[in-house]
């Protein structure tokens, strides 16, 4: 029952991430004057790739075409693992924190070849810049979680949000702190504005978007959706680790409505302040991501910090 | 099982002699044919007639590396049954010292590290025939190359299976002596002499401080066994002595940051079979001394000098990697990244001295546990990587990454083998080399159980320092891996690259490539079987990590800490399989295969890829102040400055710090000193028979007081 609970949960994570990144689009239309496209325009876009004849370069080896499943079924798994409407599933066993931080990288890892797999500038480019990105921010991260861990004594995710809710909503500075830390680190890896633009092609200014210049098709279709699914994982997990109230204990339908209920409007929410923080920054030149990342370590350290001088007994 | 070893040993020692008939090659196989035309059936006659001086080489390489083998088998067999059967042997040849027999003893430790050393024997075995048959045209003679080997396998072998200090320094001499011999085989080119003596000088000042970390021990013990040294009474101060030389000694041998600068010069310029045999057993052995010196020897562990390995850990791992991720040479890559490699090591032990010193018996077994499969893990991947750079080597003739490229079309197996490899060393899941980071954070984030609040908050940053390695591990990768084979080739040679012929050549890596999958995904087991090492030595073993059935990691308890890498495996499986299986339905459009995107411009060409420098500049400007970075831009105008130029050239040179800030002023001051001396040597005599005199006055004087 709690296996099948989890794959509903998975399934219905990853269909649910196309309508979350829809919602942050729709959103930042708003605040910026323009008319906002449907909510389910990312749908729209996925089904009209999926139905695209795909073009590969013919310098292309297996890994590109590789590649894209590599990186939609890490996302998959990342989505399995992380605690989203149930607070207690058995696949958050299967994997901790750590391991989930591995897959992400597992995926970057293949991404990234597949930016120099063509021999092309732009996807070289690309990925170099990703590795610098993801050099500066898995340190950042690691220490945010680590933070948690060592305050819940675990890296399970769902044993750490039992410990959040049985000791009840206290401020802790480390908290606060690894909060900011972790939300900066998920802005740099999901590229978002003040780190890579999403919205762009101008070869200045892209991260992302130049190592995948190449895909198109069903191939574009699953990167695309892999990037949907990931965006909408560091908010659950910004919004369960930090804020799980709501979430459901049991299987109770009660429980799960509640939990269900509540997880969406943390999330849409936190659609309604990224769209916000993307309209008011601009983006950075890319040497200057190692401030924006120096600064999400530095508060991560802080957190660990103030965790051990202040919070231990 | 001893017995086996042994066996392991005189096959090593035959296979070291085999190779030396070459030094006569005509007069030796006339021999051989002499003795063989005695010999009765008739099939033996034909083969006789058909071996002719090519053949014989042939035959005596085969005989070499055949015998190389079979040591290997036997060290792998005899570790593996005396870990897996936790029991002990001890024995006495009558040979070394009038006064000292040779003690030998394999417990599960030296089990442990003989299987390493058989298993990178063997694959180095597989793998040697067919690479070494290049030197033949080079002129390089085989006699020296299988004769260094074969010494150099039983040194290891010998150190591991050492049971008191006089044995044990012979053996790593002789290791050392013939791998300074491998290392100087291509001794004519400049900087392998170059980098041949650097290595020599720094292992003889290595040893020099064994002797004096054994001399202190043993100055309180009754002998020179291991037995008498564990029993010596020692005061705190003699042991922190003794375990500062003992981390020179074994840290410089092992490529600890700051002791490290021999080790990218010397690993990459050795044939790549050595380089493997090097960088993938030689740097475990070291870590064998140290672990058996610190853990089981010194014993009374204290905190300080974990804290000291967790510093120096902790900094070779970081360092490491960002040079390795600045090296454009694929082996001087591998060989920078092996001191990353050597640094996790040496932080997993630096925790498991800290938790064992405070106490924590069961949290220092996981530290313990965690570094050993790093050991084992390194072992592995680096033993895969250097034979496939080698690979590229023997194919390509290239070994810089700006000249190769496109080699995954042309060289399918070896890049797949290349590829498990890179993965493995990069820390992904679900191969072997993310389970032991993931046990070095889970030993890390145990602080909580310290009650020094230095320790609770360094130990964490240490933890994000490993994440920062694992993130520029990958992306040095990444770029080995993106810039050297995927792409398009870069020069003639890549372009005309093809798979080696000889089978061995893809056997022994591919066996290491199995490995690399087995140990990530039963990680269960090896900690298992790594259970006698950790009772031995901390009377505790990582029961706990494996207590859930063999599905299951939990190195605290499964409330802390869980992961399942077979179910990993198999969720991934499934969802590729799915995804594969849904996108390649024959009602959806087939793919369309067209030029790459040019910007509309045409003529892409290969010097139109990102380059390896160009790929790894992002982190050189970030951390500029690591770097000694000399680059230079020179362009030859056309006239206008607003022309295209002629020409550019640019040059660029990435250097080590520690070089010009640690290294050169010790050699002036070495220099400057030895200057100051030589002022005494007058070459005058009646001056010498003074000092002679005036010495003699003096010893008198101290004898007679």
């Amino acid at each position: 029952m709690t296996w099948l609970m989890s794959i509903l949960e998975t399934a219905l994570f990853v269909a649910l991430a196309p309508l979350f990144a829809g919602w942050v689009k729709w959103v930042k239309s708003l605040l910026q004057n323009r008319r906002p496209p449907p909510l389910v325009q990312p749908y729209r876009d996925l089904a009209k790739l999926f139905r695209k004849r795909p073009v590969i370069a013919d310098t292309a080896s297996w890994i590109f075409e590789a590649a894209p499943f590599v990186v939609f079924v890490t996302a998959i798994f990342a989505a399995g693992i992380v605690p989203f409407a149930i607070a207690h599933l058995p696949t958050a066993k299967i994997a901790d924190l750590i391991v989930l931080v591995g897959f992400f990288a597992l995926g970057r890892f293949f991404l990234t070849l597949a930016g120099l797999d063509l021999g092309t500038a732009f996807g070289g480019m690309g990925s170099s810049r990703e590795m610098m990105i993801a050099s500066l921010a898995e340190p950042a991260m690691l220490m945010a979680v680590f933070t948690l861990a060592m305050s819940a004594a675990t890296t399970n995710l769902s044993q750490a949000i039992d410990w959040v809710l049985q000791t009840g909503l206290v401020l802790r500075p480390s908290f606060v702190f690894a909060l900011g830390g972790l939300t900066l680190v998920a802005i740099a890896e999901t590229g978002r504005i003040p780190v890579d633009n999403p919205a762009t092609h101008l070869e200045l200014t892209m991260v992302h978007e130049a190592m995948v210049l190449e895909y198109s098709g069903r191939y574009l279709a699953l990167i695309e959706w892999a990037n949907q699914i990931k965006l909408m994982l560091y908010g659950v997990l910004i919004a369960n680790i930090f804020l799980p109230w709501g979430i459901a204990e049991s299987l109770a339908p009660r429980d799960l409505a509640v939990g269900l209920g509540s997880i969406v409007g943390k999330l849409a929410l936190l659609g309604i302040a990224l769209p916000i923080s993307e309209t008011l920054f601009a983006k950075m030149r890319v040497f200057r991501y190692q401030e924006f990342l120096g600064f999400a370590y530095l508060l991560s350290v802080l957190g660990m910090l103030s965790h051990v001088i202040l919070e231990v007994n | 099982m001893l017995a086996l070893a042994y066996a392991a040993l005189v096959a090593a020692l035959l296979s070291a002699a085999i190779p030396l008939v070459l030094i006569d090659t005509e007069q030796s196989r006339g021999l051989v044919l002499r003795c063989l035309a005695r010999w009765p059936p008739p099939s033996w006659q034909a083969t006789t007639a058909q071996l002719d001086g090519q053949r014989f080489q042939s035959a005596i390489e085969y005989a070499a590396f055949g015998l190389l083998g079979c040591s290997g088998l036997a060290g792998l067999v005899a570790g593996l049954a005396t870990l897996l059967a936790d029991h002990t042997q001890v024995d006495q040849l009558p040979l070394g010292l009038p006064w000292l027999d040779w003690h030998l003893r394999l417990d599960p430790l030296a089990g442990f590290f003989l299987t390493l050393i058989g298993l990178g024997v063997v694959a180095v075995s597989l793998y040697g025939p067919g690479y070494v048959r290049s030197f033949r045209q080079s002129g390089h003679s085989f006699a020296t190359l299988g004769f260094c080997t074969g010494m150099f396998v039983a040194g290891m072998e010998l150190v591991v299976l050492a049971d008191d200090a006089f044995l044990f320094m012979i053996a790593w001499e002789l290791m050392s002596v013939a791998s300074y011999v491998l290392v100087a085989f291509q001794h004519e080119h400049a900087p392998n002499r170059r980098a041949s003596f650097l290595y020599l000088l720094m292992a003889v000042v290595g040893a020099i401080a064994l002797i004096l970390a054994y001399g202190v021990v043993a100055a309180f013990a009754h002998g020179f066994t291991f037995d008498a040294l564990r029993a010596a009474p020692l005061s705190t101060t003699w042991a922190s002595i003794a375990f500062g030389l003992a981390l020179i000694g074994f840290g410089m041998k092992a490529g600890l940051v700051p002791l490290h600068a021999w080790l990218p010069e010397a690993h990459p310029v050795a044939p790549s079979h050595i380089s493997a045999l090097m960088s993938g057993v030689m740097l475990k052995v070291a870590v064998y001394g140290f672990v058996r010196f610190v853990f089981d020897l010194l014993g009374s562990i204290q905190w300080q000098w974990g804290a000291m390995t967790l510093v120096l850990g902790t900094a070779s791992a970081a360092l490491g990697a960002l040079y390795a991720f600045q090296q454009n040479n694929l082996k001087r890559l591998l060989a920078y990244s092996s001191i990353e490699n050597i640094g996790i090591v040496f932080m997993g032990l630096g925790l498991s001295m800290i938790f064992f010193a405070k106490g924590h018996a069961e949290l220092a077994a996981i530290g313990l546990v965690a570094a050993l499969y790093h050991v084992a893990n390194h072992a592995v991947f680096k033993t895969l990587l250097f034979l496939q750079a080698g690979t590229i080597l023997h194919q390509t003739h290239e070994s810089n990454l700006e000249r190769l490229g496109g080699l995954i079309k042309r060289l399918p197996r070896t890049s797949f083998i290349m590829l498990v490899g890179c993965i493995a060393i990069s820390g992904l899941p679900p191969l072997n080399g993310f389970v032991s980071e993931w046990l070095t954070f889970q030993t890390a984030l145990q602080v909580s159980a310290l009650d020094s609040g230095i320790l609770r908050s360094f130990i964490p940053v240490a933890a994000a320092l490993l994440a920062f390695t694992g993130a520029v591990t990958a992306a040095a990768f990444v770029k080995a891996y993106g810039i050297g084979f995927l792409g398009v080739p870069r020069s003639r040679h890549a372009a005309h690259a093809r798979e080696p012929f000889h089978t061995g050549m893809f056997a022994g890596p591919a066996l290491l490539a199995v490995l690399c999958v087995l140990l990530g995904i039963f990680p269960g087991k090896v900690i298992a079987a790594l259970g006698p090492i950790s009772r031995a030595l901390l009377g505790t073993d990582l029961a706990s990590a494996y207590a859930n059935g063999w599905l299951w990691l939990t190195p605290v308890s499964s409330r802390v800490a869980s992961y399942s890498a077979p179910a990993v495996l198999l969720a991934c499986a499934i969802a590729a399989w799915v995804s594969y299986r849904l996108l390649r339905a024959p009602k959806l459009a087939p793919v369309r295969d067209q030029p790459r995107w040019d910007c509309g411009f045409g003529g892409l060409d290969p010097r139109m890829q990102y380059t390896s420098s160009a790929f790894s500049q992002p982190l050189r400007r970030v951390f500029h102040p690591l770097y000694e970075i000399r680059e230079q831009a020179t362009r030859e105008p056309r006239g206008h400055p607003l022309v295209t130029p002629a020409a550019l050239d640019l040059d660029l040179r990435i250097g080590d710090r520690s070089w010009r800030h640690g290294y050169l002023p010790l050699a002036h001051s070495v220099e400057a000193a030895a200057r100051q001396i030589g002022r005494i040597q007058t070459g005058n005599i009646r001056t010498y028979i003074a000092y002679s005199f005036f010495t003699l006055i003096a010893l008198l004087a101290m004898v007679s007081s």
